[in-house]
């Protein structure tokens, strides 16, 4: 029984995670109805920087903030130059830029810190926090911090005048425009905090796979179901299904599931991904915490 | 020179001539309305103006040239513009549709007031006020987008078929409103109707646009009393 | 260009002297570059597997590595454990594929454009880990893959490299003729029906499920039959041998040479093959320039930007213009 409070801890922690990167991919698809298929690479460069701003000696806290803080003007300015191109395009061609920018990204950061494994700080130290034999401190943290950022952001959104303006320019461009809002503007602001907000994730979940170029594959991925799980219409949803993910993703590698079934269940976690992705594809495409969007034709 | 002042207007979709180059002016304080028939360029006009289409020949608004200016600009000079399909913002709630309407503006204190003010014009969108707006009806859609274009203190005011899909009743409640505004407010409105009949009712001046070009333009009475626009578009 | 081309005789005297240059180019070239066109036509043929879906059908997948890798593994498993021939192992490795190619496209149906590619996304990234996949691992060597010897010579005289050659070219040629009947057939058309406007194609009567998931199934055979050929080529399979980039390059190739098309696919596999070798020499030179591969993606996008039709297409509208120049 504690161990499976423990994998259900770490599975929230890991969760917390998945949540941020989708919590990042939602706000790019409402704003610009992408999925932005680079999003877990541009979290993997964040990272990479933050790790950068530590070899110059700078505290971790200070490395991290200084690497969000450079994602979102990247991300504003690669919505500005990159992706706006293609705003009206097809749907194939964005798609291709999306893994043009992922090629880039993951090339780039073999190219400047090579493609070898290098561990990174928890920005948790070791005795911070509750000593509990349940879950260990960064997990703790992580759980913690993530809760306060998301607060923050649904702040930002519910509370303020250009989080009201964000969300009528996803809503309605047209109309937007119309009291003055500068949608383009928007876009790219939604495209900066995404970035933002996947670095959180990344330097989050660097401590525990290690830092190299590949590492956010999987939990891009993870990010995805949970998105889709939660309901891409949805940013609470994203959350939602981001932790739900998290918590099952723990469980299946229970190892009394893996002795019941007489094989490693946890070699299967990246297809246990797929599963929910295509099953909430087909069954539920809005997701548990999503509206219906109908769509004219 | 005019408030508004338009000369030459063409416009496209795409490669598509919407508007075969019009002329016409609003004085300040004055109502005007475009008649005519679907397709005729109405909605085009107005989009026109706010930089939603693609022209060419010249827009000036109280001495300056619209013409390179993108959308939110031309806001920003104080013209509104209620769409065509009223252009609600479905997931905010009616406050929070009236709060974007005023989105270019700073005075927090005014804001407020003002939000009062548009509740008084339109007692119905208070009793909604925290209601996702996409839940109202038609007629409180409608008035919900009069009421945001207002929250912009506009100069000028563009009102695209403010009675389109509308029961009757309905329509004459929102036109008694905008005639109460235009008394209070002074508001320069340019009007935008199939429904001939009470848009004349409202109006000063009135233009005609048949597929594209002005054919008929003058005080609303006159073109009231013309014997073709009364069988073609008031239907007596 | 957005059907394919009816044959002119140009267009027949262009092929014919391709295969020409195709059967002779083994005998002016070492074995190396041989097996380099080998794997060429082994990735031009899972990329024309990918213009048949997303070009002429409208269905996207970033995941053919997935595809690839059924055929690769499923003729290296006839191999190696039912002892069949090589040769009988491609047919093998086509049916697998096929086969799978077209369960997936049941659930496909129900995904339109963007989440199509989310699922494909996601199959691509959890392939290696299925492949690595304890319980399967008496079938698949898990980690360590599977060796894959070269067919033997299927003609005396010739080398390992330049046979497989030869039968590669067959293939691709066969398979590229059989591409251009398919599209100018009435499945062709209703293929492409569907593409431009799905609600239409169903008012018409086209049987849309059937005519999809075939599609995505004839699609994953040609991706099955080039991951067998580039198996043979390379004479082994390992899981991380088909990770997410391989699709990645696969929908790079398709793209390049021009995804509404069937010649472009074979200029997508050379440049696939060919063009990081290029670029690699020029980051060797100068250091300052970035890995090939990100060269490669920014090249990518300013190709989606200005020339989407890739390649080919730019041959095409080249051809085009300089009839209409003539005519008048």
């Amino acid at each position: 029984m504690e161990l499976f409070f423990q994998l259900t801890l770490a599975g929230l922690a890991i969760g917390s995670i998945y949540a941020c990167v989708a919590l990042a991919v939602v706000m790019i698809y409402q704003a610009t109805d992408h999925f932005n298929f680079a999003q877990g690479e541009m979290a993997m460069f964040s990272t990479f920087i933050a790790f950068t701003f530590l070899t110059f000696g700078a505290p971790v806290w200070l490395a991290a903030v200084g690497a969000i803080a450079i994602s979102f003007v990247a991300g504003l300015i690669i919505e500005r130059v990159v992706i706006k191109p293609v705003e009206n395009a097809p749907i194939l061609n964005q798609i291709i830029v999306f893994i043009g920018m992922l090629m880039i990204l993951n090339n780039m950061a073999g190219w400047i810190w090579e493609f070898t494994i290098k561990p990174f700080p928890s920005l948790f130290p070791s005795d911070w926090g509750v000593q509990s034999e349940l879950i260990g401190p960064h997990h703790m943290g992580v759980i913690g911090l993530t809760l306060i950022v998301l607060f923050a952001i649904f702040l930002f959104f519910r509370f303020t005048r250009v989080g009201l303006a964000m969300r009528a320019a996803a809503a309605n461009p047209d109309s937007a425009r119309l009291v003055g809002v500068s949608v383009s503007w928007m876009l790219a602001l939604g495209w900066g905090l995404a970035a933002g907000v996947g670095a959180i994730g990344g330097i989050l979940v660097a401590p525990i796979v290690y830092l190299d170029p590949n590492m956010m594959s999987g939990v891009l991925l993870y990010a995805f179901a949970g998105a889709l799980l939660g309901g891409v219409s949805s940013p609470f949803g994203a959350v939602m299904g981001g932790m739900i993910v998290g918590v099952l993703e723990n469980w299946i590698g229970h190892p009394a599931l893996s002795e019941l079934l007489g094989f490693k269940m946890n070699e299967l976690k990246l297809t246990f991904a797929l599963m929910v992705i295509v099953i909430v594809l087909l069954f539920k495409p809005a997701g548990l915490f999503g509206r219906v969007v109908v769509k004219r034709v | 020179m005019a408030f508004l002042e338009v000369k030459g207007l063409k416009a496209f979709y795409r490669q598509v001539e919407a508007l075969h180059g019009i002329d016409f002016e609003i004085e300040e304080g004055s109502i005007m309305t475009v008649l005519g028939a679907n397709g005729a360029g109405k909605t085009t006009t107005l989009r026109a103006i706010c930089r939603m289409v693609r022209t060419e020949g010249s827009i000036v608004f109280d001495g300056k040239d619209l013409t390179g200016m993108p959308t939110e600009k031309v806001v920003q000079l104080g013209i509104a513009h209620v769409p065509e399909g009223r252009g609600t913002f479905v997931r905010q709630s009616v406050e929070e549709n009236l709060q974007l309407g005023a989105y270019t503006r700073n005075d927090k204190k005014e804001i407020e007031a003002d939000i009062e003010r548009v509740y008084e014009y339109f007692p119905r969108l208070r009793e909604r006020q925290k209601q996702q707006a996409g839940t109202l009806s038609g007629g409180e859609q409608q008035m919900l987008a009069i009421g945001r274009a207002l929250m912009l203190r506009p100069r000028l005011m563009l009102l695209d078929e403010p009675s389109f899909g509308l029961a009757p009743l309905i329509v004459k409640e929102i036109y008694e409103i905008m005639k109460r505004i235009r008394e209070q407010e002074g508001t320069t409105m340019l009007l935008v109707e199939q429904n001939a009949n009470i848009a004349l009712n409202l109006a000063d001046h009135a233009y005609l646009l048949e597929t594209g070009d002005v054919v008929m333009s003058g005080e609303s009475h006159v073109i009231r009393d013309d014997e073709n626009v009364r069988k073609s578009y008031l239907g007596y | 260009m957005t059907r394919p081309n009816r044959i002119t005789p140009l267009l027949l005297i262009g092929f014919l002297v391709a295969i020409g240059i195709g059967i002779l180019l083994p005998q002016f070239y070492p074995d190396f570059v041989t097996y380099q066109l080998t794997l060429a036509m082994a990735w031009g043929i899972a990329m024309l597997g990918l213009n048949v879906l997303t070009g002429y059908n409208g269905q996207f997948s970033v995941g053919h590595s997935a595809f690839f890798a059924i055929g690769a593994y499923s003729a290296a498993i006839f191999i190696e454990h039912f002892g069949w021939s090589p040769y009988a192992a491609i047919a093998g490795a086509a049916l697998c594929s096929f086969i799978f190619g077209f369960l997936f496209g049941l659930p496909a149906l129900r995904l339109e454009g963007l989440y199509l590619a989310l699922a494909t996304f996601g199959l691509a990234v959890a392939t290696p880990q299925l492949l690595k996949f304890g319980a399967f691992e008496h079938w698949t060597g898990g980690v360590q893959g599977i060796f894959v010897p070269k067919p033997a010579p299927l003609v005396e005289g010739l080398t390992p490299d330049q046979s497989l050659y030869y039968v590669a070219l067959g293939i691709t040629i066969v398979l590229m003729v059989i591409t251009w009947c398919i599209l100018h057939s009435r499945s062709g058309r209703a293929m492409m029906a569907i593409r431009d406007n799905p609600i239409a194609a169903r008012t018409m009567g086209i049987n849309m499920p059937l005519v999809k998931t075939t599609t995505f199934g004839i699609s994953a055979m040609y991706a099955g039959i080039g991951g067998c050929l580039y198996t043979y080529a390379s004479e082994f399979v390992s899981p991380d041998a088909f990770n997410f980039f391989i699709g990645v390059y696969i929908l790079v190739g398709s793209v390049i040479g021009g995804i509404v098309s069937i010649p472009g696919a074979i200029v997508g596999g050379l440049f696939i093959v060919f063009m990081p070798h290029v670029a690699e020499g020029v980051s060797n030179t100068y250091p300052w320039v970035p890995p090939p591969w990100a060269v490669f993606g920014v090249f990518l996008i300013l190709v989606i930007y200005f020339v989407p039709f890739g390649v080919w297409g730019a041959v095409e509208r080249g051809l085009a213009w300089t009839k209409r120049r003539m005519a008048g």
